[in-house]
């Protein structure tokens, strides 16, 4: 009945661009800009200046925009950010999972133990085979406790809510009974890599390896996209558009390589460093850059890839569907039962590579690690424009909304508010900006 | 499809309950190639449900459906697709927050030799199949949600026509639609027919049924009153069958 030969000689599609409404209403057209990613990275330059110039006038420094915090900060964001890439997909399909933190100390005293008292007389101290195993062994706890969660809300039809509710409390005792209550360290020293610091992150050159890869790919994508409009006749977008954002792009990217390469390490570790490795030291003195910290760099990937699993997969497309409309998705063949298992287990494998993140970076292994992380992964989400109706939500929204959380706190911290200022805020920010992205849907409408 | 008298899908004795209701009690209807056979009842009848245990919706409690005379597994809806049998519900089972494409191929998307899902190739074919079906429809970047009802029901209509069905399920398909549209709808059932594709059709218009229907199955109270060649009955006929649950005349029976 169909007829997809004729499909490439037939006419352009759709209706031209319109020359109506002013300059910027034109701009955002042109370009096809999504107003919300431009209003989150608003509120986040509003956030980062207001901080720095507050720290100005009233501290007589200007903590906030420099290499330094801002390097830590992107250190900082990694595990929420992470589990809120999982987040989107639990939320976006009506469900909810508040036991992410306390599956997160779960996961990291399962690889505390395994690197600590299990694989070490095995395998001899410092194996370089250890910290691979211990990561799979959380990961794989991660995903096993999550797929459970899954099975339990789908097959056994109890309430997200009440099952990751119950989770939270089990795999925090969990957590406690495996470890006693004490801490577990030291870790592995390359699993600790994984957790940042000067020497886990990827230096001067590997972060303009890093760039360069980021500026080939964003190139790569603009070319594609036009050749894929081409291939059907569709409205372009005006070349000048794609050059504009390919080339704001690239800004950025290289821009936050300059960045994170002007941070340098501290005097006492390029000392150690020195004398570990006997290197001349010219007299102008060793300036050594961090470059991009390893736990940005797996936030990176994941975001790139849950991007890819959410756009331009089959599942990303039925978890949308779900979301939007569950019978329709039933309906249309789509095993809602079944995807509802692997969200959830994803969620939990997301929750057990952040976990490697937390537990790396403090460098041990304790029960209380993740502690009131769901509530911050939640509000991430939110933040960033995830719809608890279900249906509406991206990847890229909850890593801003981390990020803008991560950063509010960061902030209250350099101008010297205390804890619980730093709580009303946070808990302020959640709501006010879920009230924002109402009207903001309203008037969109 | 070969042999006329073997019916394309005979359901038999469908029984079906949901917590004592017996929404469909030992219904059994039949369908030949290029035939329209068009259900009618009350609302609460069970004419929805009946089709939607075909459409692998609900699984029946007893009774059996076949399809070109083979016993049929039909258990979910990807089943029923197998068996190339396409449904336009009644709530037309779209989601809102998706664009027309990709309701259109949700469960069947295309793919690049990637494994990633083509979008502008879906585009590009819903573009194609709404200018034959709706020739005013545009809005194909916005989510179905944005849509009139009219322009909904053809996105669901869309859905059913383009995988080229061999038994194709019409809920009150003009339920939302203008006089306009339901003339094109009318027309695209005669064009289907015409090709041999077998439709279940139900409607609230008698007169629809009367033009549009070779036989009409009416249900009430879950039960079958009977089922009556169209040509042989007058709108009256079908009302008391309707409304009283009196079969005219059981020469049918
Ligand atoms: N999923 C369900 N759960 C419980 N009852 C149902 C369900 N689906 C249908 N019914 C009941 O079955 C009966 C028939 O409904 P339906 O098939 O929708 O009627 P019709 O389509 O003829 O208007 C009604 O009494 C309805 O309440
Ligand atoms: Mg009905």
């Amino acid at each position: 009945m169909s007829n997809t030969t004729e499909t490439k000689t037939a006419p352009p599609h759709g209706l031209p661009p319109q020359d109506k409404g002013g300059p910027l209403a034109r701009f955002l057209k042109a370009t096809e800009l999504d107003t919300r990613l431009l209003g989150m990275l608003g509120a986040l330059a509003l956030i980062w200046i207001g901080f720095h110039v507050y720290g100005a006038v009233f501290n007589g420094f200007g903590a906030f925009l420099t290499p330094r915090n801002l390097w830590n900060l992107s250190v900082q964001t990694s595990s929420i950010g992470i589990m809120a890439c999982g987040m989107v997909l639990v939320i976006v399909t009506r469900h909810i999972d508040l036991s992410v933190g306390s599956v997160l100390g779960f996961c990291a005293v399962v690889m505390g133990v395994t690197q600590v008292y299990v694989l070490p007389p095995l395998m001899g101290v410092g194996h370089p085979m250890i910290w691979i195993i211990a990561v799979i062994a959380g990961m794989i706890a991660g995903t096993f406790v999550g797929a459970i969660h899954g099975w339990l809300i789908a097959y056994r039809a109890i309430p997200a809510f009440i099952v990751t509710l119950g989770g939270l409390l089990v795999w925090r005792g969990v957590a406690f009974l495996i470890t006693s209550g004490e801490t577990i360290s030291p870790v592995d020293q390359t699993f600790k890599l994984l957790g940042g610091g000067p020497y886990g992150a990827v230096g001067e050159v590997g972060s303009w390896i890093v760039g360069a890869l980021g500026c080939i790919a964003v190139v790569v994508m603009v070319l594609n996209s036009r050749k894929q409009r081409t291939r059907f006749g569709f409205v372009m977008r005006s070349v000048w558009a794609d050059y504009f954002i390919g080339g704001i792009s690239c800004a950025a990217v290289i821009g936050s390589v300059l960045l994170v390469n002007s941070y340098p390490w501290p005097k006492g570790i390029v000392k150690r460093y020195v004398a570990e490795t006997g290197i001349e030291v010219p007299a102008e003195g060793l300036f050594i850059s961090h470059g991009f910290a390893i736990p940005v760099l797996i936030l990176v990937v994941v975001v790139i890839c849950m991007t890819i699993l959410m756009q331009r997969t089959r599942f990303g497309r039925y978890v949308y569907a779900i979301g939007g409309n569950p019978e329709a998705a039933t309906l249309s063949g789509i095993n809602t039962k079944w995807m509802t298992v692997k969200i959830f287990a994803l969620m939990g494998f997301l929750t057990g590579l952040s976990a490697v993140v937390a537990s790396a970076r403090l460098g041990s292994a304790t029960n209380a690690l993740g502690t009131l992380d769901e509530l911050y992964v939640i509000a991430a989400a939110v933040i960033g424009g995830t719809s608890l109706a279900g249906g509406i939500g991206t990847i890229y929204g909850a890593v801003l909304g981390a990020l803008v959380m991560q950063s509010l706190q960061t902030g209250m911290v350099l101008i010297g508010f205390d804890a619980a200022i730093q709580q009303i805020v946070v808990g302020a920010v959640l709501v006010f900006a879920v009230y924002l992205d109402n009207l903001y849907r309203k008037s969109a409408k | 499809m070969s042999n006329t008298n073997t019916p394309l899908v005979e359901m038999r004795d469908i029984c079906i309950s949901f917590g004592g209701v017996h929404a469909v009690d030992h219904v059994s209807v039949e369908l030949h190639p290029g035939e329209v056979v068009g259900l009618l009842g009350h609302n609460g009848a069970g004419k929805s449900t009946l089709i939607k245990i075909l459409s692998g919706a609900y699984a029946m409690d007893s009774g059996e459906i076949l399809i070109n005379g083979e016993k049929a597994e039909i258990r979910n809806p990807r089943d029923a697709r197998s068996y190339n049998i396409e449904t336009i519900y009644q709530t037309l089972a779209l989601a809102d927050n998706l664009d027309t494409a990709s309701n259109l191929f949700l469960g069947r998307e295309l793919v690049t030799p990637f494994g990633l899902v083509d979008d502008d190739a879906m585009e590009a074919e819903a573009r194609e199949i709404m200018a034959r079906l709706n020739p005013n429809f545009q809005k194909f970047n916005d989510p179905v949600s944005a849509l009139s009802g009219g322009q909904r029901q053809s996105v669901a209509i869309a859905r059913a026509v383009y995988f080229n069905a061999q038994i194709l399920i019409m809920d009150e398909p003009t339920a939302a639609l203008g006089p306009h549209e339901t003339q094109m709808v009318s027309e695209l059932i005669q064009k289907l027919k015409a090709e041999g594709i077998g439709i279940f059709l139900i409607s609230h218009d008698i007169h629809d049924v009367m033009t549009l229907c070779d036989r009409a199955s009416v249900m009430k109270n879950g039960k079958l009153v009977g089922t009556v060649d169209v040509d042989s009955v007058t709108d009256d006929d079908l009302l008391s069958m309707i409304i009283l649950g009196k079969h005219p005349h059981q020469k049918e029976a």
